[in-house]
């Protein structure tokens, strides 16, 4: 617990830009997607993506795949504790 | 350092003397401190506008105040008594004070960001005495601040819900705080099955604070924005819902009463093993109770609702899933109850309030099911019977945990005892004048008398003046419980270290404690309400 | 940031805690969102296809690569390369101005066009169309909020590390800081295909 600085791992440049290179790339994706019209497969299609992107910046740039469990727990709290968030309100307007 | 000083007498950080030594004071021991003094000053001028509620209430017709006072009257009184007495007393008082010390901590992990929750509760405190007295008048919604009367409402209700938001804010700093303590500062030797159950409470609640909170913090920055720019989101002729404003009130409100509650019922899991001198029944069971109410309570919020022309499937859920809450809650009372079973018995004010608050409480639990039943709560909806079940559950249950912590933590914060017959005539004046005060009021809800109305039809005249009656008894002990609490600073009795036969942390060290907490390394046990010791020294 | 401790690991739980309830924040904006597309999805397709995807697309690259150099100046401390750990950390902040100036334009341009809160052609015009715009300005505001709060804490890594007091053994704050910028970057990348993208 007192260790001033434990072994930390360092990500180095190349896989920063493949990272970025990645995002770029679904960028482009979720805006070529978009001119197609998927019916009601629009939304999920253009979160899926999202959700993709959002995964790199997180475990990559965030470091979170090298975070111990409680802060990866706590990640996932908070997600479930979003989706619950939404969700839950689904009952209410989705059944008026 | 070999004596221990007290951390009333040393400053930390050291050489800070005056004002200084207080004001910029990163001992988590002081803060706690600096909280109660500002707490009890919100309580006791929330219980005196309780009072003058209760007073023009006695008799039909006009009797102090009219229609509009009233209104702002039971506003003031249910944003202090939520967001300044509620929310805060317990976390910032005594878990400021204690967790650091249970968990074998010399201060939370981050003193100045503890610092700064204080200031920030304080500068909400002022931004809300500040919204009184300037702007357009006292806010007359009601602490839910409801659309669209919150937004067309003339009083200064954006002052008042910035306040708010303030105050969220210092609540998730300090849930934050208590997080990153008890997962980084605990003694090495302390496994998660050796932590006392206060603690274990206030980290289930740290989480709601942190995930909850923030949900308020949007909605009152919608509130202030809709008044400012009128955007609609939440009026329906511009496209807006208005039901979702309820949605994401209760979102955050709903957790926030288990806020409230979860901390209440960690202090009662300290004291009640205490004075039967025997372990507490179902450690684990309470443990991870605390954390199914944290999980459950975020799932129930829309039964709030079930009158608000929600969908019916929607009823439906979240009655059920209201229902499951009872679970753990009864799983904590019926280990309260199994732990003083053929226990040593010791009577004290602290262990008194704790037997009040298991009686009350049970009741707000149960007249909880008759209101999270939709069938039933459509009968009540909105009359006296939700005050009543609230007050039982916030005041009865919560508000009595708070007056036995303090009556248990007093010796130990100050070193100094109180006397014992004026703490139980409070004590029992207060229980009393309770049960007169909300159990009409019980009768008064299932008879129609709808809530937020400062008059009434002649029917209800008599439960009103009992409930008056009832208030006046309730208010006289309370207030005779914190003077004889504050007469005993005087008074110079000392403390001893152990003045209970507590078996967690905060009682091998003096009272009052050292500034760095130990000044030996704490020897952690194996299980910690182990009364062995305790015992076989009392039969020496 | 405010600890006086050497526990780095207990920092950083302090700050991504701290994040958590940034999400949540956000969260309980995008329920609304959530909602009112179920509720409107026509209208609120309308509504995307006014705004400019161009500024949109650009304004995502922006924030990309300014999360890849933020996270690089980090690389970069930790091998002890103050030099180039301030030129990711300029790069950085240089896109965050750009991300607000587009922003800038992009709203003078509807506000110009009267599409604002309360605007004539919002009250007149369909009450879905009012929802989005709403919605857009509520979320993308508090967005650029938390994007100028960035640039200043980036700003002040940047200070920081000029005067040694963030090195490579010693660097809380400048994660941290970083941590926060990548949370602006991680709501954007939901932000544009919500606001930009539906379809």
């Amino acid at each position: 617990m007192e260790s001033s600085e434990e072994h930390r791992h360092i990500v180095g440049y190349g896989q920063l830009a493949v990272v970025l290179a990645l995002l770029l790339a679904l960028t482009g994706v979720t805006v070529a997607v978009s001119y197609i019209d998927l019916g009601f497969l629009n939304v999920p299609a253009a979160l899926t993506i999202a959700t993709l992107k959002a995964a790199l910046v997180l475990l990559f740039f965030m470091h979170l795949r090298y975070e111990g469990p409680i802060i990866r727990y706590g990640f996932i709290t908070t997600v479930m504790f979003l989706a619950i968030m939404i969700g839950f309100t689904f009952w209410d307007v989705a059944f008026r | 350092m070999t004596t221990a000083q007290s951390y009333l007498e040393h400053s930390s950080p050291p050489g800070r003397r005056g004002w200084k030594a207080w004001l910029l004071t990163h001992d988590h021991k002081r803060l706690g401190l600096m909280y109660l003094w500002a707490i009890l000053f919100w309580f006791v001028l929330a219980v005196l506008l309780g009072l003058l509620m209760r007073t023009e209430l006695m008799g039909a017709g006009r009797t102090i105040m009219g229609a509009e006072t009233y209104s702002s009257m039971f506003t003031l009184h249910g944003v202090i008594m939520i967001f300044f007495f509620g929310i805060p007393a317990i976390p910032a008082i005594f878990g400021n004070f204690f967790l650091p010390i249970q968990l074998g901590a010399d201060d939370v992990f981050f003193p100045r960001l503890n610092l700064l929750s204080w200031y920030l509760f304080m500068f909400g405190g002022g931004f809300a005495i500040f919204s009184l007295f300037f702007g357009d008048g006292f806010p007359d919604t009601g602490w839910t601040f409801y659309v669209p009367f919150s937004i067309s409402s003339a009083g200064n209700v954006s002052l008042t819900v910035t306040a708010a938001f303030i105050l969220g804010m210092s609540s998730m700093l300090t849930g934050l705080n208590f997080v990153t303590t008890f997962h980084r500062l605990r003694h090495k030797g302390m496994g998660l099955m050796k932590i006392p159950l206060f603690t274990w409470s206030l980290y289930a609640t740290a989480w709601v604070q942190i995930l909850a909170t923030p949900v308020i913090a949007i909605t009152f920055v919608l509130v202030v924005l809709e008044r400012l720019l009128a955007i609609g989101l939440f009026e329906p002729d511009r496209g807006g819902d208005p039901l979702l404003y309820q949605h994401l009130f209760w979102m955050y409100s709903h957790p926030a009463v288990y806020i409230i509650i979860l901390p209440a019922m960690g202090v009662i899991s300290e004291i009640i093993p205490v004075f039967s001198r025997k372990a507490i029944f179902g450690y684990k069971g309470i443990v991870y109770s605390s954390l199914a109410i944290a999980i459950a309570g975020s799932l129930v919020w829309a039964h709030h609702m079930y009158t608000s022309g929600m969908s019916d499937v929607s009823v439906f859920v979240f009655s059920l899933l209201t229902f499951l809450v009872a679970v753990p809650s009864a799983v904590k009372v019926f280990s309260w109850v199994s732990t003083m079973y053929r226990g040593s018995i010791a009577m004290s004010p602290p262990f008194f309030l704790s037997l009040c608050f298991i009686y009350l409480f049970t009741v707000g639990g149960l007249t909880g099911l008759v209101l999270g039943a939709a069938g039933t709560d459509i009968h009540v909806h909105d009359t006296h019977f939700v005050v009543a079940h609230f007050h039982f559950v916030m005041l009865g249950g919560t508000g009595f945990a708070f007056f036995a912590a303090l009556h248990y933590w007093w010796p130990k914060m100050f070193g100094v005892l109180y006397r014992n017959r004026p703490a139980y005539v409070g004590a029992v004046a207060a229980a009393v004048g309770f049960v007169f005060h909300f159990v009409p009021m019980l009768i008064l809800g299932m008879q129609g008398m709808p809530r937020r109305y400062y008059d009434y039809l002649p029917q209800y005249e008599t439960g009103n003046f009992l409930a008056g009656f009832g208030a006046y008894l309730l208010v006289f002990g309370l207030l005779l419980m914190l003077l004889n609490l504050v007469l005993s600073l005087r008074g110079r009795r000392t403390a001893p270290a152990n003045p209970w036969g507590g078996t967690t942390l905060e009682w091998t060290v003096p009272s009052p404690p050292p500034v760095e907490n130990f000044t030996a390394t704490p020897e952690i046990k194996d299980f910690p309400y182990d009364f062995s010791e305790i015992v076989a020294n009392s039969k020496k | 940031m405010m600890a006086s401790t050497s526990d780095t690991t207990g920092i950083r739980i302090g700050m991504w805690i701290f994040l958590y309830s940034e999400i949540i924040l956000f969260g309980g904006l995008f329920v609304l969102y959530a909602v009112y597309l179920y509720e409107y999805s026509e209208l609120f397709a309308q509504g995307g296809k006014e705004l400019n995807r161009i500024i949109g697309s650009l304004n995502t690259v922006v924030l990309l690569a300014s999360s890849c150099t933020v996270a690089a100046s980090i690389t970069a401390i930790q091998r002890g390369k103050k030099g180039q750990a301030m030129a990711c950390l300029a790069v950085s902040i240089f896109c965050g101005l750009v991300f607000v100036v587009n922003k800038y334009f992009e709203w003078g341009a509807k506000i110009h066009h009267d599409i604002y809160p309360n605007s004539a052609t919002l009250q007149d015009g369909e009450p879905g169309l009012n929802i989005f715009f709403g919605l857009y300005y509520v979320i993308t505001g508090l967005h650029g909020l938390h994007v100028i709060i960035g640039m200043v804490l980036l700003t002040t890594s940047l200070v920081l590390v000029h005067r040694g007091r963030i090195t490579a053994s010693r660097y809380a704050v400048l994660e941290n800081s970083g941590l926060y910028w990548h949370l602006v970057d991680l709501i954007w990348i939901f932000v544009f295909p919500l606001f930009y993208l539906v379809l």
